[in-house]
């Protein structure tokens, strides 16, 4: 399989990365490069395989669901480039 | 006082023991040699007057006998960790000028033991890379030159500031992590001793995360016995994350000397690639006599699957690394570039911020994710992945206690000379590695031997899950066969 232009601006858009027009050619080769590179699996018999969910066999470990932390409001904004009163601020949203 | 520097971690903690020198000096050495090797760049962030408050508290400490495992060692620290107060950026320009207000539980740990602070090690942005050629701060130098060359050589990747520092003797260990290979292909090509430990072993809590399911922390060291030393301090089980192991924590470094007689080591036949250089097939059969002259037994195993390790892999790392990169928005840290909507202010902020190597790795992974594809490509490396990591129960069921590879398959490279046209050439570094993060084993890679041109290479040692001691057992006998090598001081 390889990608066509239209899929490269797709899949930035998806991605949430601008890309300028000029610069689609050339990651579109890129990505085609890596597509060739990992069509061989497709050679690979996964007849009744399962899909690895975890690499080694532990279970999930649960805890209690209680809060063990908070109250630092001040250091869940200290690296924002853009804050009020602890709020983090974004372009107006709904008009 | 340059010679304090030139010491394993090991002779430096007993030369601390006995105060023959004070951390004070110890740590001030190696300041003085990080100064003078900044055209290394290994360095992005120093931090002297840290390490020297860090000095004299373990020297205070030492002073009433309550010292810790690590009491005094300076140490670098890659720029992946977060570290309370110092700025941490995986590299990256869009975390900016990110300061944690946290400590990561793996540096915690190093700081709970007594070790010191020198500064931040530079890598491959988000560790995506194998020459740290991708980093926002710039190319690494390797320590090592070809003889009669004055060509700067890549130290591997992604934790090549952590191998170009400790091979330059300018910190006496560093924390790396390793996704692919970022621990032990960097370690081959500076002649340092490199361990990604099992999946599980450390805690990832507090590491810029690349690809969850593969990324593990390890030591590079300038001996084995320095990296079971390291190792020991780093691992163990942390309650904030959830794939952390809750078993103890070996004494690795009893393991270090112990004999190997009678351990199974396995050759996979599949390592034996076309093209091959034959130095370093040389290497191969070489490390193999000396582990079966000290009384190991080699036996040729198969490892099927090898050659679709790296293909599975350049599906789920990217994969992976496309949801945890989401998280960089310009909203709540790093870097904003403005936009007229939320939208553009994402696609401007994550435009600018992610260099070349990352934006291709995020938009492959959101492909292969993307509805029409995923089956095809992520479901179908899953499987391939299951099949990976079989081919290795199957070889240890039948007895192997571990197996030996070459670490990589050519030994250091100029800086622009790979993967300037297609990318795959320069993933093909991890060739050897890679199975190992597939399958969540534990890897080390020691300094073995040195090609035509004087530079270094390295062999790797695979193990059972949680068996790092037999890998360290077995890498001593390669270090003690190979002897120690160190560059030529040229910066």
């Amino acid at each position: 399989m390889s990608v066509d232009a239209a899929t490269v601006r797709r899949i930035a858009q998806l991605a949430r990365i601008a890309v300028t027009d000029a610069e689609v050619p050339h990651l579109q080769g890129e990505l085609n490069a890596m597509l060739a590179f990992v069509e061989q699996l497709s050679e690979v018999n996964v007849e009744g395989v399962e899909p690895m969910t975890s690499v080694t066999p532990m279970a999930m470990k649960k805890r209690q669901d209680v809060v063990t932390d908070g109250d630092i409001a001040d250091d869940i904004v200290k690296n924002a480039p853009m804050t009020e009163n602890n709020f983090f601020l974004v372009p107006k949203v709904v008009e | 006082m340059t010679d304090l520097t030139s010491m394993t971690l090991a002779e430096a903690r007993k030369g601390l023991a006995d105060k023959t020198f004070t951390s004070l000096e110890l740590t001030d050495a190696h300041l003085k040699a990080m100064e003078e090797a900044r055209a290394l760049n290994a360095f992005v962030m120093e931090t002297p007057d840290q390490a020297r408050a860090m000095a004299r508290e373990a020297d205070a400490k030492i002073g009433k006998g309550e010292g810790g495992p690590l009491a005094g060692i300076p140490l670098g620290i890659k720029d992946l960790f977060a570290t309370k107060d110092v700025r941490t950026t995986a590299c990256s320009k869009i975390l900016g000028n990110f300061v944690p207000t946290y400590e990561s539980t793996v540096t915690s740990q190093l700081w709970r033991d007594g070790a010191v602070m020198l500064g931040k090690l530079n890598n491959d942005e988000f560790a995506m890379g194998s020459s740290n050629e991708t980093s926002c701060f710039g190319p690494v130098g390797n320590p090592w030159r070809r003889e009669g060359s004055n060509t700067t050589l890549v130290p591997g990747g992604s934790s090549g500031g952590s191998a170009s520092a400790v091979a330059a003797l300018l910190c006496m260990g560093a924390t790396a992590t390793d996704t692919g290979g970022s621990i032990r292909q960097p370690a081959a090509f500076t002649a340092t001793v490199g361990i990604k430990p099992t999946y599980g072993r450390c805690s990832r809590w507090g590491i810029v995360a690349f690809a969850s399911s593969l990324d593990q922390a390890g030591p590079i060291a300038r001996s084995t016995r320095d990296a079971a030393i390291l190792l020991r301090s780093m691992a163990g089980h942390d309650p904030k994350d959830t794939t952390s192991v809750d078993i103890p924590v070996p004494d690795y470094e009893a393991a270090i000397g112990k004999s190997v007689k009678g351990m199974k080591i396995g050759i996979p036949k599949e390592y034996r690639l076309d093209g091959m250089p034959a130095e370093i097939e040389k290497l191969w059969g070489q490390g193999a006599e000396w582990l079966k002259a000290a009384g190991a037994e080699l036996v040729e195993v198969s490892l099927p699957h090898t050659k679709y390790a790296l293909p599975a892999y350049y599906i789920v790392a990217p994969a992976e690394a496309s949801s945890n990169l989401a998280r960089y928005d310009g909203v709540r840290y790093g870097l904003r570039v403005p936009g007229k909507s939320i939208g553009e202010l994402y696609e401007n902020t994550r435009a600018e911020g992610f260099g070349a190597e990352v934006r291709r790795r995020v938009m492959i992974g959101t492909y292969v994710l993307s509805a029409g594809y995923y089956d095809a490509y992520y479901i179908r490396a899953q499987k391939v992945r299951t099949l990976i990591k079989k081919d290795f129960e199957d070889c240890f069921a039948q007895g192997v206690n571990a197996i030996l590879t070459p670490a990589t398959p050519s030994a250091a490279f100029g800086i622009g000379e790979k993967g300037g046209a297609d990318p795959v050439e320069m993933y093909l570094n991890d060739i050897f590695t890679v199975t190992v993060n597939m399958a969540g084993l534990p890897g080390i890679a020691v300094p073995a031997g040195k090609d035509a041109q004087g530079l270094p290479l390295g062999l790797q040692l695979i193990g059972r899950p949680f068996d790092e001691e037999t890998l360290f057992s077995l890498g001593e006998v390669i270090e003690q066969a190979a002897g120690r090598f160190t560059p030529v001081r040229w910066w």
